[in-house]
């Protein structure tokens, strides 16, 4: 650990309990709310502002300690916040599915859509 | 020619600096590597065909960044009391059905990483032939609220920037 002074202690500190303190309730939520549906809503928690105060902790220690420009920190923000959305939609997707496909009566039916659209095909 | 070898120049490059800034260094070596890498990544990208979006005003890019990072904040927030007002809270979650007038694939793909990004809303399913789009919302109090929010902050904006 290299000496930093005390403003940028008491901010490093500070961001990094916020930040643990976001990821730990949205853990919290993982294992509270009842339906999948809810579960997916907690993690984000943890995924967007959890961990965006706990890289701002980091990015302020490393520079002002002054051993490496922080730019990873930033890479670290844009790569979460692209995958985290495209893996909870796949589970989502995957949980609507298989609650029609098990007819659990608790989501809403199949867009009719693309049947409709079939259907007027053979009308014709 | 050009077209094969570098199908999507701005990306290829975006890769050459996203790999020179994940090693911290500037040496031949690692530009030669990341070269690589970012030409079959545009090749790659080029195999799927992906319609090439087209933005109309980039710096309403900009507005829609600050807007979204100012209710993400605030949906943290109001996520956290959610979880931790625990069980003895009223049952609120549910699902929401929104039409959308956005067409653009980009776009749409936008988004629904916003909605699915801001903590307490999901984006579950989208109809592309009747254009609407299947939301589960945690704290779901007023439908109309909601569809308000997501079609006047975001939707507007998105129609701006691509249509």
């Amino acid at each position: 650990m290299t000496e930093i002074p005390v403003w940028a202690a008491i901010l490093v500190g500070l961001f990094a309990l916020i930040g643990s303190l976001l990821t730990f309730i949205g853990c919290m939520g993982l294992a509270r709310f009842d339906s999948f549906y809810q579960r997916i809503h907690a993690p984000t928690l943890g995924t967007s502002f959890g961990a965006i105060f706990v890289l701002a902790a980091s990015i302020i220690y490393f520079s002002v300690s002054g051993q490496r420009l922080a730019v990873h920190e930033v890479l670290i923000v844009i790569f979460v916040s692209l995958t985290t959305p495209v893996t909870l939609m796949l589970l989502a997707r995957a949980a609507l599915y298989r609650d029609r496909a098990e007819g659990n009566g608790n989501v809403p039916a199949a867009a009719l859509g693309k049947d409709t659209v079939v259907k007027a095909a053979d009308d014709l | 020619m050009m077209r094969q070898i570098l199908p999507y120049p701005l990306l290829s490059l975006g890769m050459l600096i996203l790999w020179l800034l994940l090693q911290q260094s500037l040496g031949l070596g690692q530009i030669l590597l990341g070269s690589v890498v970012a030409l079959f990544a545009g090749r790659a990208l080029a195999a799927l065909q992906p319609e090439q979006p087209r933005i109309r005003r980039p710096f309403k890019i900009i507005h829609l960044m600050g807007l979204v990072a100012v209710d993400v904040l605030w949906s943290n927030l109001a996520v956290a009391r959610i979880v931790l007002q625990g069980r003895h809270r009223k049952q609120t979650a549910g699902f929401l059905l929104l039409p959308l007038e956005l067409r653009d694939r980009s776009a749409l793909a936008i988004l629904a990483c916003i909605i699915t990004a801001t903590p307490g809303s999901a984006w579950l399913e989208y109809d592309a032939v009747r254009g609407t789009v299947l939301i589960h919302v945690l704290d779901l109090v007023d439908d109309q609220e909601w569809i308000d929010t997501i079609k006047h902050r975001y939707e507007r904006l998105l129609l701006e920037i691509f249509q």
